[in-house]
């Protein structure tokens, strides 16, 4: 295996960002397509922006299930948001890093030389994953299109059986492997089994994503992150409503595991929430940054894929950052701030447990133990469990919102990362371009 | 086949023989952004089938060169110069007789509309075999002559019937409503909508097809019997009594009688036509049409840059609805409130807005995707120009201002929607006051065509001009007026609200009252119409008019009680879901809505003698179509020349 070389020293920038709340999916569709979602988020950030939409050269988009009637949400975003006739875009599927991976996409396009100003990011409407028609149902009534003639009619109508009736949510085959051949929350499952990770642990790791995003909420961490949306009622929309206040490891011991019933470890309590939501940043080559006079967030320094067994996709962060830390010669603790999107508690533990573990970094990481991570860096505000995993924007989310609290705090490095359904994991390498507090040098740009 | 060099030439259409023999007739009259169906036209019309006549085309095809439209009807300024007499007979006439013959040619016929088609223009289309709409959200037909007084004396009012049914085509021409190519090809009016890619194509092999003209199904067929005819009208006619009880509009029951009677032909029965054309109701609404003509142009004539992005400041029931009403007409519109959820409450009415008025789902969302929630303004340095209607505080008001004008973009200007205070005083509030204008408008925002665009001495004409354009990009009317209390709407209207309030004190009551005025000609009466807007407004602006003058002591009394007219449920009337309660008025006394009018002549003539509004015409026009002032009477101060010429 060829080990990627480091990445070129042109400074790919990130110049702002913002998402929608992110909506827990509930029973019926929700208020937002996928579409939706990214234009009422995309037109808000751009309109923060000392330039016109026209000064867009690109527009990329991950999105894992875009709708049959927008399936490349990239282009939708990019006409339906003003960019111009003129200017390309497209949708990335990398399952639940798409976001990243088309943050990915947007710096090689700036570092190609063929876009200057890209907005990239993700979208996601699970709530609006379609129900969809058994295989047997779909083939008889394209049999009974072809059919003429009354007596042909009527044989096929006894053809019908009640299971041909049944509906399959398209959701549901989404979030199963389908070369492993378990959901994804077993995965999960089998990294508790793995690392011997207790029921209790879990559903700490839980109470702790909700007591973190209600705080942040309640101290306005979110104001500027978060863009309020409106829906053809009326209706406001301005916070992640899935984050509950009243979340303590007591009552989440009450629910019941999910995918291994009756005996399994892994709830709904303690996994990711089904939401959908948006999120969108705008990258820029140094010569845009200069053109437009801009300040920007941050600079994405380097990014990093690895890939697993699926069975066990949810080490996918530990394949993914190790590496880069190893590239920039850091410890994980060198880093100020970690992003590590919580699939699953167990999946979180699992990654900080297998960093601890000497015998698992040798075998698969060919380094010793890197330590401890101090929990004080790790999501600070809050994590999918609390806020919610749209899948297309997930990757994007947590670039943003570590880019935001470096900002915030004053500090400088950051370390998003993500595992992807499939046997993946990513992540990206941030610092931060904001004047740091307490620091002796300004990061400022222009 | 007729070569091409003895195709005859003409000023006001163009005729080629075009693949299979059709006859290509393109309406283009000379010298006009639209057609017109004046003598000129008709005449090269009639000599079009007199060639045709001798070289036998296998169809014509009809259509219009003109991006604007097929055809805007009779030519309204030549019509209205010619009186009741002969020379108006002779007019109507020749278009029947033309499009009698037009319907009787020996070969098949279409027509091929785009845009407008009303009036003369759709009796045009009637006369032929075949019609095809271009599905496009401008393509509007119908027969608006009811507006102008008179009716449709071209066989529009015979063939309307005839083509899609009574039931339907009696509505339409007793409002003069138009309708849209979709609906149009629903009828029946049309034989198909068809997209502009196709339209050439389509016309051609349809005029061939051999397919028989369109009719109704047989049971609407029998409704235009003679006999049944009297029973379709009195139906009608039922209709139009609830809209006209008093009586004002002569047209429409001229045209039900003209309609029964002889179906529609007005050579038939000249004294139909004679009696309208005389009537000074048909005189005083085409005048009024002319008026908004005129208004119209001062918006056309500004040649204004086109505005493309606004910022509104302000999401309550006007600021939402300007916002709404801007992306509507294809702006980029940012609307910016402190509290998040009036903007969220704006834009859910404004969806509700664009479901209304535009074609489909698409254009819908084309048009939420331009109305942008934008709580921390970050629209202010991107628009071309701020309206804001905050409340009506000069210190609110000043304070914007301030935030505003530094990060204006250059050349981008302010326009207030205040209703009282002085812009002069506002205009205090920038550095740059002559980029300050007044843009009045009325409320509901969609319904009312006015808008006042208020002028001071230090505005800057080009951010005069490009207002009058943006008002005109709007779809509105605007009626510039100087810088003055009440400004000329408000100004005319309280002093006549205020009366009304009087003659309550006087122990009159309100139904009474307003029954007075409505038989009069208003739309409303006083006592409801300041329900409507709220009696706390009618003070605060009776207050600003009349100086320290005594408010009448029924407005003291409901708003000492909290009653504020509709929008608490109880003021002059009580009020439930939005309708007023109304008593029956019993007899109306004499001389008493004279007695009311008067204040509103009055203040109307003051504001013409002091300059407020540039002359009568202007003032007329602005209360007609701010205050729906019965505009059969063509207007305040037409109503009453002589005191006018008295008074100088």
């Amino acid at each position: 295996m060829i080990a990627p070389n480091a990445m070129s020293s042109q400074a790919i920038y990130v110049v702002d960002g913002a998402r929608s709340p992110f909506l827990k999916a509930r029973r019926e569709p929700g208020p937002f397509s996928a579409g939706e979602l990214a234009v009422q988020t995309g037109r808000a950030l751009l309109l923060r922006q000392p330039f016109a939409p026209t000064a867009v050269d690109e527009v990329i988009l991950g999105c894992a299930a875009p709708a049959a009637d927008e399936t490349n949400i990239g282009r939708i975003l990019a006409l339906r948001l003003g960019c111009g006739l003129d200017v390309p875009g497209y949708t990335v599927m990398r399952n639940c890093a798409s976001g990243m991976q088309a943050l990915h996409a947007a710096m090689q396009s700036i570092r190609e030389g063929r876009s200057h100003l890209v907005l990239a990011g993700g979208t996601e409407a699970m709530s609006r994953a379609p129900v969809m028609l058994d295989d047997a149902m779909v083939r008889w009534l394209a049999r009974w299109s072809r059919a003429r003639g009354l007596r042909r009619r009527l044989s096929l109508l006894r053809g019908l059986r009640p299971r041909m009736f049944r509906p399959v949510p398209a959701l549901l085959k989404g979030l199963h492997d389908p070369v492993a051949g378990v959901s994804m929350g077993q995965t999960a499952e089998n990294l508790a089994h793995a690392f011997s990770i207790p029921r209790t642990a879990m559903d700490a790791f839980a109470a702790r994503s909700h007591v973190l995003a209600h705080r942040a909420r309640v101290r306005h961490v979110f104001e500027h992150e978060i863009i309020p949306l409106v829906d053809e009622r009326g209706r406001l929309y301005d916070h992640d409503d899935g984050v509950r206040e009243d979340s303590t490891p007591g009552r989440l011991a009450r629910l019941r595991p999910v995918f291994d019933p009756p005996w399994g470890n892994i709830t709904a309590g303690n996994s990711s929430q089904v939401t959908d939501g948006a999120a969108l940043l705008l990258l820029a080559s140094e010569a845009a940054i200069e053109r437009h006079g801009l300040q920007p967030l941050g600079r994405i320094v380097d990014v990093h894929w690895a890939a697993l067994d699926p069975a066990i996709m949810g080490l996918g962060p530990v394949h993914a950052a190790s590496p880069l830390l190893q590239r920039h010669g850091l410890g994980l603790n060198d880093i100020d701030i970690w992003e590590l999107n919580e699939a699953f508690a167990a999946q979180v533990l699992a990654c900080l447990q297998a960093w601890q573990d000497e015998d698992w970094c040798r075998q698969h990481l060919g380094q010793p133990a890197l330590g401890a991570l101090d929990m004080d860096r790790l999501n600070v505000d809050g994590g999918a469990i609390a806020l919610g995993h749209p899948v297309g924007a997930s990757g994007a989310r947590i670039v943003l919102h570590c880019l935001n609290v470096l900002r915030d705090r004053g500090l400088s490095t950051g370390m998003a990362n993500i595992c992807i359904g499939g046997g993946q994991g990513g992540a990206m390498l941030l610092q931060s371009c904001a004047p740091s507090a307490g620091s002796d040098t300004q990061e400022a740009a222009s | 086949m007729t070569p091409a060099s003895d195709m005859p030439r003409f000023h006001h259409l163009s005729l080629a023989l075009g693949a299979e023999g059709i006859a290509w007739l393109g309406l283009d009259m000379a010298d006009s952004a639209v057609n017109r169906l004046g003598t000129p036209l008709l005449q090269e019309l009639a000599q079009v089938l007199d060639h045709l006549g001798r070289h036998r085309p296998t169809a014509m095809i009809i259509f219009s060169a003109k991006p604007a439209g097929f055809c805007a009807g009779a030519d309204v300024a030549e019509f209205s110069r010619m009186g009741a007499g002969e020379a108006a007979q002779a007019f109507v006439a020749r278009g029947w007789r033309l499009f009698d013959r037009l319907a009787d040619v020996p070969w098949p016929t279409l027509a091929l509309i785009h845009g407008h088609c009303l009036g003369g223009g759709l009796e045009l289309a009637l006369a032929c075999r075949h019609r095809l709409a271009i599905d496009q959200p401008d393509t509007r037909m119908g027969l608006p002559e009811v507006r102008l007084g008179i009716l449709p004396a071209w066989g529009g009012l015979m063939r309307l019937p005839r083509l899609i049914g009574a039931p339907a085509a009696l509505p339409r021409v007793l409002s003069g409503g138009s309708t849209g190519a979709r609906e149009a090809a629903r009828l029946g009016l049309v034989d198909a909508a068809v997209p502009l890619r196709l339209a050439r194509q389509a016309a051609a092999q349809h005029v061939l097809a051999g397919v028989t003209a369109h009719r109704p199904p047989l049971w609407l067929r029998t409704l235009n019997h003679r006999r049944l005819r009297p029973l379709v009208a009195r139906r009608a006619a039922k209709a139009v009594q609830r809209r006209d009880p008093h009586g004002h509009y002569p047209a429409p029951r001229a045209m039900l009688e003209l309609w029964q009677t002889v179906e529609g032909n007005p050579l038939r029965t000249p004294g139909v036509m004679a009696a309208l054309l005389q009537s000074p109701v048909t005189g005083n609404l085409i005048r009024v049409f002319q008026l908004q003509e005129r208004l119209k142009d001062i918006g056309r004539q500004a040649r204004a840059e086109r505005i493309s992005q606004v910022h509104v400041v302000g999401a309550g029931t006007m600021g939402g609805g300007i916002a709404a009403w801007c992306a509507l007409r294809g702006l980029r519109v940012s609307l910016q409130d402190a509290n998040p959820d009036a903007i969220a409450r704006a834009l859910g009415e404004a969806t509700q807005l664009f479901r209304r008025r535009l074609p489909d789902a698409l254009a819908v969302r084309a048009a939420r995707d331009r109305l942008m929630p934008d709580p921390h303004g970050h629209g202010v340095p991107h628009a071309d120009v701020i309206i804001e209607a905050v409340p009506e505080d000069v210190g609110i008001k000043h304070a914007l201002y301030a935030a505003l004008e530094p990060r204006l973009q250059p050349g981008a200007f302010i326009a207030t929607n205040t209703s009282s205070l002085p812009l002069e005083q506002l205009g205090e509030g920038l550095q740059a006051p002559q980029r300050l204008v007044g843009l009045h408008f009325f409320n509901p925002v969609a319904q009312m065509p006015l808008v006042e665009v208020i002028t001071t001495t230090a505005l800057d004409a080009g951010v005069f001009a490009r207002t009058c354009g943006l008002v005109h990009q709007l779809g509105k009317l605007p009626l510039p007026v100087r810088s003055s209390p009440g400004f000329l709407v408000n100004a005319v209207l309280t002093p006549y609200l205020l009366e009304a309030m009087r003659c309550v004190d006087e122990g009159m009551r309100p139904a009474v009252i307003d029954e007075a005025m409505r038989a009069w000609g208003m739309p409303m009466g006083p006592l409801e119409l300041a329900d409507t807007v709220g009696l706390d407004v009618a003070r605060a602006v009776g207050e600003l008019l009349a100086g320290d003058a005594t408010l009448p002591t029924s407005l003291r009394t409901h708003l000492d009680a909290q009653e504020l007219g509709r929008k608490s449920g109880r003021g002059f009337y009580t009020w439930k879901a939005g309708k007023p309660e109304r008593p029956p008025a019993g007899p109306v006394p004499d001389g008493l809505a004279e007695r009311l009018v008067q204040p509103m002549v009055d203040t109307a003539r003051d504001c013409v003698a002091r300059g407020i509004v540039a002359d009568a015409d202007l003032a007329d026009a602005g209360i007609i179509f701010g205050t729906g002032f019965a505009p059969f009477r063509g207007g305040p101060l037409h109503d009453n020349p002589q005191r006018f010429e008295e008074a100088q």
